[in-house]
């Protein structure tokens, strides 16, 4: 079983989400997510400023074995991304809730922290595919 | 149900991620895919090929009945060892599957063949063999062990005797040789120097158990797929398939066209392909910029458009290459594009080939 962080906010399509108490998050994908993709070759980051909505498709993570799409966990605006991964892609999946995070986004309504899964409901989650 | 190979609790132990492949369990990676393939450009790494179908063709017609079902002729074959690479074909031209012929003598032969396509090959043979004197016996009581990389030879040297070290010695590319239990191949799927090694099943995991004490690297499919890619091999079923005449997969110079009178299976369309020049080619493409070229995208040319067959991350070049069906029109050095995620990007055409014993070669 991979490691799911219990501090962290979890969503279905594998992004993890973390609560800066800022009213700003940290965005990144799953340690099982990038276990999935295989060895990172490029990610494609959105733009910083860009306002973003819940689900809106804003950054690709692409592997060498796939594309993959990851979307934004809450709506709000991108206020920093990990440039980072410009060099060094592979840090997804070195180390997926740490220095592999993708973006940040201060929140427009912190509520919609509430919605999201917790590592329970994430671990359930993924045990379902 | 899934098939196993001789070396599965092999992969396991050294932490491989396992998939099924057209019916195998096979490792994908054990761990690093990248490392893995980096390891083959550099060092050596070792791939488990044993769900590979081995069939050995013999009798008094072996000759005369392989002349007929593949498109390059083993009468070119004169030297025991001497391996050829080819294409067995349908009555329509397409391309039933790629295969290697070692040549023993003109009653005996060894063929590999895919093993997504064990079924329809054997099934396909037996039924052409019909009229001829000759048995065809698969042999699945053995592993295969692909060992590639700079250094692989010199660390499987260490793994024989004096007398077999002696046997392989000098051995040219594309030849196969006995040696005791181990047949020794000089072919590969990765564009470096190295060996393919049928081990008896006995004695399979104690093979690859001493060719990882030498530091041999285990390397799974995924890195077998970047390197074979970058090396512009054929993948059956990606790059060609029944509907792909060998004339437009790159695979022409496995055709053997003389003498006219020999009458392979397929010959009849394909040299009318020929003599229309009409079949699409394939090409390679090279993306310098961000992002991975994949299978099935469309490529657009100014003769009309083509597809990617198979694309990916090359991890010598640090960029995307890939193989392509182009229209015949499209020269090596053009530009073309290809849509990738709904956007058009550029791409340059070169030869299919992108690196060969470490090096960038287009």
């Amino acid at each position: 079983m991979s490691n799911i962080p219990s501090e962290l906010k979890y969503v279905t399509s594998h992004e993890w989400v973390r609560n800066e108490g800022d009213g700003t998050v940290t965005v990144g994908i799953t340690e099982h997510a990038q276990g999935l993709l295989g060895d990172m070759v490029f990610v494609e980051l959105p733009e910083v400023g860009e306002t973003v909505s819940t689900g809106d498709d804003i950054c690709v993570a692409e592997s060498v074995k796939a594309a993959s799409d990851i979307y934004a966990p809450v709506t709000g605006e991108i206020v920093e991304v990990n440039e980072e991964l410009e060099d060094s892609p592979e840090l997804v999946n070195s180390d997926a809730f740490g220095d592999g995070w993708l973006f940040k986004i201060k929140l427009d309504d912190a509520a919609e922290l509430d919605a999201l899964l917790d590592a329970e409901g994430y671990a359930n989650s993924i045990d379902e595919d | 149900m899934t098939n196993k190979t001789v070396l599965h609790a092999k992969h396991l132990e050294s932490g491989a991620k396992m998939v099924d492949f057209y019916g195998w369990e096979m490792p994908i990676n054990y761990g690093s895919q990248i490392e893995e393939h980096h390891a083959v450009r550099t060092d050596a790494g070792m791939f488990d090929v044993s769900h590979m179908t081995i069939v050995d063709v013999q009798g008094s017609d072996a000759q005369t009945f392989l002349r007929r079902l593949v498109i390059n002729d083993v009468a070119k074959l004169a030297t025991p060892g001497k391996a050829l690479y080819t294409g067995m074909c349908n009555e329509e031209g397409g391309v039933i599957d790629d295969l290697i012929i070692y040549y023993f003598s003109e009653t005996n032969y060894r063929l590999v063949v895919n093993s997504a396509t064990r079924e329809k090959d054997l099934a396909w043979m037996a039924k052409q063999s019909e009229g001829f004197d000759i048995t065809i016996t698969e042999r699945p009581e053995f592993g295969m062990i692909a060992v590639q990389g700079p250094e692989a030879k010199a660390k499987v040297a260490n793994l024989l005797t004096p007398a077999e070290i002696v046997a392989v010695e000098g051995m040219k590319p594309f030849y196969g040789v006995q040696v005791g239990d181990l047949f020794i191949a000089t072919t590969g799927y990765t564009g470096e120097d190295g060996y393919e090694i049928i081990v008896p099943d006995s004695a399979a995991e104690e093979f690859w158990e001493k060719l990882l004490k030498v530091g041999v690297k285990p390397c799974g499919l995924g890195a077998r797929d970047t390197l074979r890619l970058e090396a512009g091999m054929n993948l059956y079923g990606l790059d060609m398939d029944e509907s792909v005449s060998p004339l437009a997969a790159n695979m022409a110079w496995t055709i053997s066209w003389e003498p006219e009178e020999r009458h392979f299976i397929g010959r009849e369309v394909l040299a009318a392909q020929r003599a229309a020049a009409d079949q699409p080619k394939l090409v390679g493409l090279v993306l310098e910029e961000k992002g991975v070229l994949r299978s099935h995208q469309r490529v657009v040319t100014e003769f009309g458009d083509g597809e990617i067959t198979s694309g990916t991350f090359s991890p010598t070049l640090e960029h995307s290459v890939a193989l392509a069906r182009v229209p015949r029109s499209v020269k090596v050095g053009d530009t073309v594009e290809v849509e990738m995620r709904k956007k058009l990007v550029k791409v340059q055409v070169t030869k299919p080939s992108f690196v060969r014993n470490g090096k960038k070669v287009f």
